[in-house]
């Protein structure tokens, strides 16, 4: 169900101490698709999310939302990421209850019936009951999941996951992805998913990007990564081999 | 004698309560600023700071007089031995505690904040906002012992105000003055009272520290 190209990054290259890390690096991600950034360990995978995000400068390149070129300059990116959240591995509650933490971006934006929304927020990853209490006494599951509440309750265009479901219970994997797979469809946005998960790459997104030595190796429907990618790098990284 | 207590007493809070906030006025946002920002030289301001927490009261006491006296810059302002010039030796003790504390909260979990804050839309006013919002509980603790050490203040005061009865005589030097004369009875009341309104600051302000500020 792909559409319109929302995000886009081109001619991207980002260094850190003299190490290359992104190598000239162009991507783009259509509404409605959930696409998966797989790639071993250290190859910029992370990076790359924080540069579409606008909170990582880039050495060279550019990063277009919609028709919007980012500035990377705080302020001046402000509207462009506005419409964009990044939900991290180990998200930071602030020190406040669940429901104030998913009110927080909307009290930001200054919008209307608050808690009409957060109450619709929590209730998609089931966590209305927990409205009151202070969002640091969570487990880590139930914390990602207010995370992601709190990261999709202005409906942002684009959702940047950065091993959003690592180190997590089955229970609370399963109700992360659905929950995506559901705000995607939902709202029509799009999202951009980096996972060391192969499994959850299969499960949720729609296509794949294999990432390494800076570069977009191949990019395919999930399906034909998986069963028949094109590169052998691809196919020894699916396989579980070591590649250099 | 019960009047001239309560006199010493709301002295003492008057001087010490508007050197704390007057000179929180200024650290919390330096402080912020220091904690929020990377830039050369850093290391050496944070050092300086923390140097500044050990600022000998007596000195401070000096400086202030030297300026304050009638030889000095300020002089034509006739400040000296009224509660304004306690006022500004008890800022210049208090500024580099409420400073530092400041800063090391905010450096403490701003790139978390920074970071949160960012990806969920706040510009940078809301980003400085939010950070010093959820380092509160330092910031709080930072104005207390700011507080702590301007109350418990003797000798810059007593330089620079000169522990005049009815005029600049606050609870620290009342005691000072009492313990000499051999009014030990006196003296410990004193004592006692400034325990109470160190006690009653600080509940006041530990309240501030639980609840912060929506947003």
């Amino acid at each position: 169900m792909s559409g319109a190209t929302t995000i886009r990054a081109e001619e991207i290259c980002k260094s850190f101490s003299d190490e290359k890390i992104l190598d000239n690096l162009s991507i783009s991600i259509d509404e409605g698709e959930i696409l998966a950034i797989i790639g071993p360990s250290g190859v910029g995978k992370t990076t790359l999310l924080k540069i579409l995000n606008g909170l990582m400068i880039p050495d060279r390149g550019e990063v277009w939302l919609m028709d919007k070129r980012l500035e990377f300059k705080k302020n001046s990116d402000l509207e462009a990421r506005r419409k964009m959240a990044l939900l991290s591995q180990k998200p930071y509650p602030l020190n406040k209850t669940v429901s104030d933490n998913v009110a927080y971006p909307l009290r930001l934006r200054d919008e209307d019936d608050i808690e009409g929304r957060v109450e619709e927020a929590l209730e998609h990853v089931n966590l209305l009951e927990f409205s009151d209490r202070m969002a640091r006494t969570l487990s880590s599951g139930e914390l990602q999941r207010m995370a992601f509440a709190r990261a999709t309750v202005f409906e942002p265009d684009v959702l940047l996951l950065d091993e959003f479901t690592a180190h997590l219970d089955p229970y609370n994997i399963s109700v992360l992805e659905d929950a995506v797979k559901w705000y995607v469809d939902e709202k029509n946005s799009t999202a951009v998913m980096v996972t060391h998960n192969l499994f959850q790459a299969e499960r949720i997104s729609s296509s794949t990007a294999f990432l390494f030595d800076g570069k977009i190796i191949e990019r395919n429907k999930t399906k034909n990564i998986f069963e028949d990618p094109d590169d052998e790098r691809t196919q020894a990284f699916v396989n579980g081999e070591m590649i250099f | 004698m019960i009047t001239e207590i309560l006199h010493i007493t709301l002295l003492s809070i008057f001087v010490s309560v508007s050197a704390t906030i007057l000179a929180s006025i200024m650290a919390v946002p330096l402080g912020t600023i220091l904690g929020l920002k990377k830039f050369r030289g850093k290391e050496i301001i944070r050092t300086v700071t923390y140097t500044l927490y050990g600022f000998p009261p007596v000195v401070a006491g000096l400086i202030i007089y030297l300026m304050l006296s009638r030889e000095g810059p300020l002089g034509s302002l006739n400040l000296l031995f009224t509660p304004t010039s306690m006022i500004l030796a008890q800022m210049v003790l208090v500024f580099p505690i409420v400073t530092g504390l400041t800063m090391s909260s905010v450096s403490d979990i701003a790139k978390d904040v920074k970071e949160t804050a960012m990806t969920l839309g706040a510009d940078r006013w809301q980003t400085a906002k939010t950070v010093l919002n959820e380092a509160r509980v330092g910031v709080i603790s930072a104005i207390m012992v700011g507080f702590g050490r301007a109350i418990a203040e003797v000798g810059a005061v007593i330089m620079v105000g000169g522990n005049i009865r009815w005029h600049t005589r606050v609870l620290t030097t009342a005691i000072v003055l009492e313990t000499r004369r051999g009014n030990f009875a006196y003296a410990l009341i004193l004592g006692g009272i400034l325990l109470s309104v160190a006690l009653f600051v600080f509940f006041i302000l530990k309240r501030y520290q639980d609840k912060g500020v929506k947003m």
